[in-house]
């Protein structure tokens, strides 16, 4: 298997706050990779820095063979990688259709039928099609956070970086959520989830990483994870704010 | 029973508009032979205005570069086609198209400049930069210098034979350059990259994320705008046949009058500058006798309309009917069949 994303002693700090203390670890092509960590710990400064919406104090990010830590956020979605975002940042004027086309004519670079095609399938597998011709400012939260994942599907990524998207969803909204990662997984995008709602995880990942001001506190087969002591401190944390 | 998916990019609306619309045109072209020579004019004029507001509209309204400093490129159009047709000869069509290139390679360095400039900064920039233009075309004494030049009479003869086949050459010029730009921003608007100015100015951080790049396209816009703008420019003072620093680098003629177009008709919307540009003219041709009380009135009924309506014109029409007569958005229609 090849690597497909590495991150070696990534740092950043904003003045007092780390968000990323010398962060290094690596993800197999294809691959799926879980991240725990209370709030406020940089999981979501850790996706801003592998998509280039954050420069890194220090540090080397190397996606696809490629070092990228100097590529803007644009090129490095061109070149496979597509995340959504924990907040979701729809383009409120636009209907969701017209979300999803920006996605697959802008990083995926396709044109034409073939993007409407793509983004007609990618609606109808999150179930947003019903709402193609909304305006995408007026969804519920439910909605956005269907669309960041339609948008982000629609790149046609290689890697996928996914911020809480489980959060709030019903029993049967939840099921049918991890049944489309799962096959999103199949098809054979590596991706890399941070989710608080951890069962949901469990169903998917091979492998967690554990972050906690910044710095890497744990990586290893899940259940392991799961298991251990400092782990279990965090994540019972967590419950107990949820 | 199957489900099939349709995508349309068009609407009953528009094809009316489309039908209406290439009616007028056909009227408007056969203009000489049915106008006078100062209603000619008088529309000749009413077109450049369209283009240029439907060029600042492209800069200010979807790029959102909200510029007060395009009398540079009105200005600089000019000035090239005088420059060019006195200095090196070259035939007046030749001339603007040339004066079109030179304004858009001239626009580069100066965005290099201001696009470092946020907000208001940039807008004062622009307007900075103006000045520059208009201070350096000053000191060209061949071309008169601070106080301008008309453009000699053989050049102006070697257009065409006889004064009115002359005004109605500069007629269907100011006519093309109105069709010309009002298409090319609806086809630009209708691609990729208007897919992309429109995602910019919805959400920044998403476009970046979603491989727009940002600053390139703005850029572009900027440029194309900017050399158009010149061909426009050049027209102008093809139909004045003189040229001063004051007339040509006007922040009045050329950029409050084309913003409030703008404004009043819709910013952002295609359809807005076409209305703007017919509210303007009617106004000014009914008031233009009572003087500065004319400018009083525009002011007002800035005011006005951007307290009732902040969309302009059309967008109220367009939020109240639903309408759009350049289509640019994606409709998904799904026609069920047994
Ligand atoms: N642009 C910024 N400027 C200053 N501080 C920031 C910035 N972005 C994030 N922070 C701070 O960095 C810390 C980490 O934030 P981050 O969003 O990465 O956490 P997180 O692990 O995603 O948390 P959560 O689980 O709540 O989403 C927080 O204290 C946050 O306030
Ligand atoms: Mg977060």
């Amino acid at each position: 298997m090849t690597q497909i994303l590495q991150l070696d002693a990534v740092s950043k700090a904003f003045g007092a706050v780390t968000v990323a203390d010398d962060l290094s670890y690596g993800l197999e092509e294809g691959e799926a990779l879980g991240v725990l960590g209370p709030n406020g710990a940089g999981k979501t400064s850790m996706f801003n820095l592998i998509t280039g919406t954050l420069k890194p104090d220090a540090g080397r990010i190397t996606f696809a063979g490629d070092d990228i830590t100097a590529l803007g956020a644009a090129r490095r979605s061109r070149s496979g990688i597509a995340r959504s975002f924990q907040v979701p940042q729809p383009f409120t004027h636009m209907t969701v259709f017209e979300n999803a086309m920006v996605a697959a004519t802008q990083s995926a670079g396709l044109a034409g039928r073939e993007a409407e095609r793509l983004c007609i399938e990618v609606l109808d597998q999150t179930e947003l099609l019903d709402k193609a011709n909304d305006r995408a400012g007026g969804l519920t939260l439910l909605n956005r956070k269907r669309l960041e994942l339609t948008r982000a599907l629609c790149a046609k990524p290689r890697l996928l970086l996914l911020d809480e998207i489980a959060g709030g969803l019903t029993e049967a909204e939840c099921t049918a959520l991890i049944a489309t990662i799962k096959s999103i997984h199949a098809s054979g995008v590596s991706i890399i989830w941070i989710e608080h709602v951890v069962h949901a995880l469990m169903a998917v990942v091979e492998r967690l990483i554990v972050i906690d001001f910044g710095r890497k506190i744990a990586e290893g087969e899940p259940k392991a994870i799961m298991d251990s002591p400092e782990v279990q401190e965090i994540y019972l944390g967590i419950e107990a704010d949820a | 029973m199957s489900t099939d998916i349709r995508i349309s990019r068009t609407s009953n609306a528009a094809k009316v508009a489309a039908v209406l619309g290439a009616l007028i045109v056909v009227i408007l072209i056969a203009a000489p032979y049915w106008a006078g020579r100062a209603d000619l004019r008088l529309m000749g004029e009413i077109f450049l205005y369209l283009a240029l507001a439907s060029l600042w509209n492209l800069l200010a309204g979807y790029a959102g570069l909200v510029s007060v400093g395009q009398q540079a490129y009105v200005g600089f159009g000019g000035y090239m086609l005088f420059a060019l047709t006195i200095f090196s000869g070259l035939p007046p069509l030749v001339a603007i198209a040339l004066a079109g290139l030179l304004g858009a390679l001239i626009s580069i360095p100066v965005a290099a400049l201001i696009f470092r400039l946020r907000g208001a900064y940039f807008a004062i920039g622009t307007w900075v930069m103006a000045e520059v233009f208009r201070l350096v075309f000053a000191q060209v004494s061949a071309l008169g210098g601070g106080s301008g030049t008309s453009l000699p009479t053989d050049i102006v003869r070697s257009m065409a034979d006889g004064r009115s086949a002359r005004e109605a050459l500069s007629y269907w010029l100011a006519l093309g350059a109105a069709l010309i730009v009002v298409t090319a921003v609806y086809l630009l608007l209708r691609s990729r990259k208007g897919l992309a100015l429109t995602a910019i100015r919805d959400n920044e951080l998403a476009s970046a994320s979603l491989g727009i790049d940002i600053w390139r396209t703005k850029f572009f816009v900027y440029v194309v705008t900017s050399g158009l703008t010149a061909i426009v420019g050049a027209l102008i003072f093809l139909q004045k046949l003189r040229i001063s620093p004051d007339a040509a680098f006007s922040v009045n003629d050329w950029t409050a009058f084309v913003i409030f177009i703008v404004v009043i008709g819709g910013i952002g919307t295609i359809e807005g500058p076409i209305i703007g540009t017919i509210v303007f003219f009617l106004l000014r041709e009914t008031l233009a006798d009572l003087g500065t009380i004319y400018l009083m009135v525009l002011g007002l009924v800035a005011i006005v309309v951007m307290l009732k309506a902040p969309q302009g014109v059309w967008g109220f029409i367009r939020h109240r009917f639903d309408l759009q007569l350049f289509p640019l958005g994606y409709r998904v229609e799904r026609s069920k069949d047994s």
